[in-house]
């Protein structure tokens, strides 16, 4: 009996003092969503921070994409939010954001490094905090299957080919091969806004504010909708669902029943993945319009949370991740294009990838260059998603035969002008 | 003589287990009984009544009262801050958007247009679902009643669809009804052609209509079966013995003592197909276009689908819902209680 109570005693001094040395660590907790495996490959690196920060736990949540951008915003509202989190809604985030540079070792390095992506993280106004980095930065731009052309013996059209070469040689592939979607596009704001772009929208007047019916976006929205009317594009994406809801047609694409496939880099990785050798595919420049041949630049940030009761943790778990080693083997095993400037100077060697993913990988890098400043200008506005979901739902309806497309320009004006003055209130 | 036999092993341990859990509630039990005695003699019995019922009255007002308070506030605020202390007042300004429209015929000619298609889809959607529904399951109660082969069997069945989850319903169907569904594969196996069930305005309602049916109708079913069993056999005899046709049995002495049941199951099936929204969500997303958009849909669209969380318009919209679910649920026990008395 004595030996019992000897044992449990022992038990519960031990119980006690690792519960201690629990205690003394701090928990910093982050809240992120994957597109590929960036959420395996995070989890590897943070097991590497953790070896080496005794002090810090790192909780990794990951979460679905749409508990990011609908369920987020109401627990940082509320003060509740993790203490650091992986977000696609730059600006909309950027009021909860913290400002890292009194924790960080070398403000420079991030100056340097993610200056240009910066004033997306920023709130409105603040023209020098630094709130997080680039985990990835994406460029819209199309996928085509070219077994498809190959079997239907048409040719790809070349580098400068305008959006209606485009849908029309997709639709010539589709009829002669019998492939249900000849293109698609996401069901997505961002997605339709680099065709309107490179139709020439200007999206701003000269003070900045969203003026977005213009006649580049009139040319952008009539080319989408007349490409539903006559059978280009099909309405399971843009006019099967209502409001804001996002579509993507990677499955359909993975079965090989879309010819082209406007969607953007962060394809890359599940694609190199799904499609395997089932059929050739390759990411093509953007296509041109009468504005150009221009993205649409974006991507996911990590941003520390302003409510983080350990804002000198989350800035060593942000150094940790942000510096370039890591970084770039974030980067290189996740296929991402690097959203760091010194390590996409110095190019990345993408290890894991096949020949095809390597190939779209460069395309969607070349990109970069031919991004119009529209482009940027939209990416940094704090309100795009206003402007984003007005045009997806708009548009969507009367893709779907729910009135015509002056109405929709006229929702599309309305819609942007109610919910920003709202958030003025 | 019992207590002189010996206790089995296990039923020992059970005992001594509930004995375990007894002993201190018995404890609690004698605690609480003083000072219960002496607030009886200081409110009197009668009132005592009141004591018991506050643990539930107190979750009932925070968790439905405190909500609905809160939803209250939130519709007379505007902005986007999450608190009310960071929203300001705005009197009645989000019912006047929801209620300013040209004609409310013409959803396009309203302000918030979304919302008035949701609600003209929502109308149509509970008329046709709530008529079916009370039909299909009258039909399939009686039938359940009836001394047929494997009824057990049957009823099962036609329960199975309730335990499950609406999006694994709603799932489950689209897998069915989508562009290479097997609805679909049926169909062009057979030589037809294929439908896009889900991007047709006219097959979107239909199909959430007949889902919703399907999944739900096991739950109106045993509801009526219950009713159906509780009609006393005599009046059944009594009726063979005067030869009374069949169809008269049914109008004469079935449905008038069953009309209890349902009242219940309009009520219900009312009330939920005015809240219908997980199912269609998962199934049409409210598409094609706004076709199959909900009023509920669109209080959650407005409230956290968009980068402005629009929470005081949402809330207006969910107090007007709330208004027109009371006048319903009102009206259907006036007509139960004028048929009862009648």
């Amino acid at each position: 009996m004595h030996s019992k109570h000897w044992i449990s005693a022992l038990a519960l001094t031990a119980g006690l003092v690792i519960g201690g040395l629990a205690q003394a660590q701090t928990t910093v907790r982050i809240a992120w969503y994957s597109d590929g495996n960036e959420g395996e490959v995070i989890t590897d690196l943070l097991k590497r921070f953790e070896a080496q920060n005794k002090d810090i736990k790192v909780v990794l949540d990951q979460v679905p994409y749409k508990a990011i951008t609908e369920n987020l915003p109401v627990q940082l509202a509320s003060g509740q939010g993790p203490d650091i989190a992986r977000v696609v809604d730059l600006g909309g985030i950027a009021r909860y954001a913290l400002d890292l540079r009194p924790h960080l070792k070398d403000a420079a390095y991030w100056e340097k490094n993610f200056g240009p992506f910066l004033p997306w993280m920023r709130p409105e106004g603040d023209t020098k905090a630094i709130t997080g980095f680039m985990t990835q930065l994406t460029v819209t731009g199309p996928f085509v299957n070219k077994t498809l052309f190959e079997q239907a013996g048409i040719a790809l059209p070349g580098a400068k080919a305008t959006w209606e070469d485009w849908g029309k040689a997709a639709r010539d592939v589709a009829a002669k091969v019998q492939a249900p979607f000849p293109l698609a596009m996401d069901r997505s704001g961002h997605r339709f806004f680099s065709v309107a772009v490179s139709e020439g929208a200007k999206v701003f007047d000269a003070k900045g504010e969203p003026a977005v019916i213009d006649d580049g976006f009139k040319r952008g929205a009539k080319l989408v909708y007349d490409w539903h009317q006559n059978g280009v594009m099909k309405k399971e994406l843009w006019g099967s669902v209502s409001g804001t809801a996002y579509r993507g047609a990677n499955d359909e694409f993975k079965n090989a029943q879309v010819v082209m496939y406007q969607s953007g880099s962060w394809q890359i990785a599940q694609f190199d993945k799904t499609v395997g050798d089932a059929f050739d595919w390759i990411a093509v420049p953007s296509p041109c319009g009468a504005g150009g041949c221009s993205g649409m630049p974006g991507g996911a940030g990590l941003v520390a949370i302003k409510t983080t009761k350990s804002p000198e943790a989350v800035a060593k778990v942000m150094e940790y991740l942000a510096s370039e080693p890591v970084l770039s083997e974030f980067y290189a095993r996740s296929l991402f294009v690097p959203g760091h400037l010194g390590i996409a100077a110095k190019g990345l060697d993408y290890q894991g990838a096949s020949a095809p993913a390597k190939a779209a990988l460069k395309v969607f890098s070349d990109q970069v260059a031919q991004l119009s400043p529209v482009a940027y200008q939209l990416q940094g506005y704090t309100s795009n998603r206003v402007i984003f979901n007005a045009v997806i739902s708009r548009l969507g309806q009367a893709i779907s035969g729910e009135g015509n497309l002056d109405e929709a320009y006229k929702r599309i004006e309305s819609d942007i002008a109610q919910q920003i003055a709202e958030r003025k209130k | 003589m019992a207590s002189d036999a010996p206790i089995p092993a296990a039923q020992a341990e059970r005992a001594g287990a509930a004995n375990l859990f007894a002993a201190p509630l018995a404890v609690l039990m004698r605690l609480i009984d003083r000072p219960m005695q002496v607030l009886q003699r200081l409110i009197g019995e009668r009132r005592m009544a009141y004591v018991f019922l506050l643990p539930n009255l107190v979750f009932f007002s925070l968790f439905v009262f405190l909500p609905l308070i809160i939803n209250f506030v939130f519709s007379v605020t505007g902005g986007a801050g999450l608190f009310p202390s960071e929203r300001p007042y705005v009197g009645a300004q989000q019912y006047a958007y929801l209620f300013d429209c040209g004609s409310f015929l013409d959803p396009s000619s309203c302000r918030e247009d979304h919302f008035w298609r949701g609600v003209s889809n929502t109308a149509r959607f509970t008329v046709f679902q709530v008529t079916a529904m009370v039909l299909f399951s009258l039909l399939t109660a009686v039938v359940l009643n009836m001394k047929i082969k494997a009824r057990g069997f049957f009823r099962a069945v036609y329960f199975f669809p309730v335990l499950l989850s609406p999006v694994v319903v709603a799932l489950t169907w689209k897998w069915i009804l989508q562009r290479d569904g097997l609805l679909n594969a049926a169909i062009t196996s057979l030589g037809g052609e294929r439908i896009l069930f889900l991007v047709d305005p006219s097959w979107a309602m239909f199909w959430i209509v007949f889902v919703s049916i399907w999944a739900h109708m096991g739950f109106y079913t045993l509801i009526l079966l219950a009713g159906l069993q509780a009609i006393p056999a005599d009046l059944y005899e009594a009726a063979e013995m005067d030869a009374t046709p069949r169809w008269r049995v049914f109008w004469r002495i079935t449905l008038p003592l069953l009309w209890p049941n349902m009242i219940v199951v309009i009520v219900l099936a009312l009330i939920r197909g005015v809240q219908t929204f997980d199912e269609v969500f998962v199934l049409t997303g409210g598409g094609p276009g706004t076709a199959t958009l909900m009023v509920v849909h669109y209080i959650y669209e407005t409230a956290f689908a968009n980068q402005v969380q629009n929470f005081g318009l949402a809330a207006a919209a969910s107090v007007v819902l709330g208004v027109v679910l009371f006048a319903l649920t009102l009206a259907q026990l006036a007509a139960s209680r004028r048929k009862g008395a009648a």
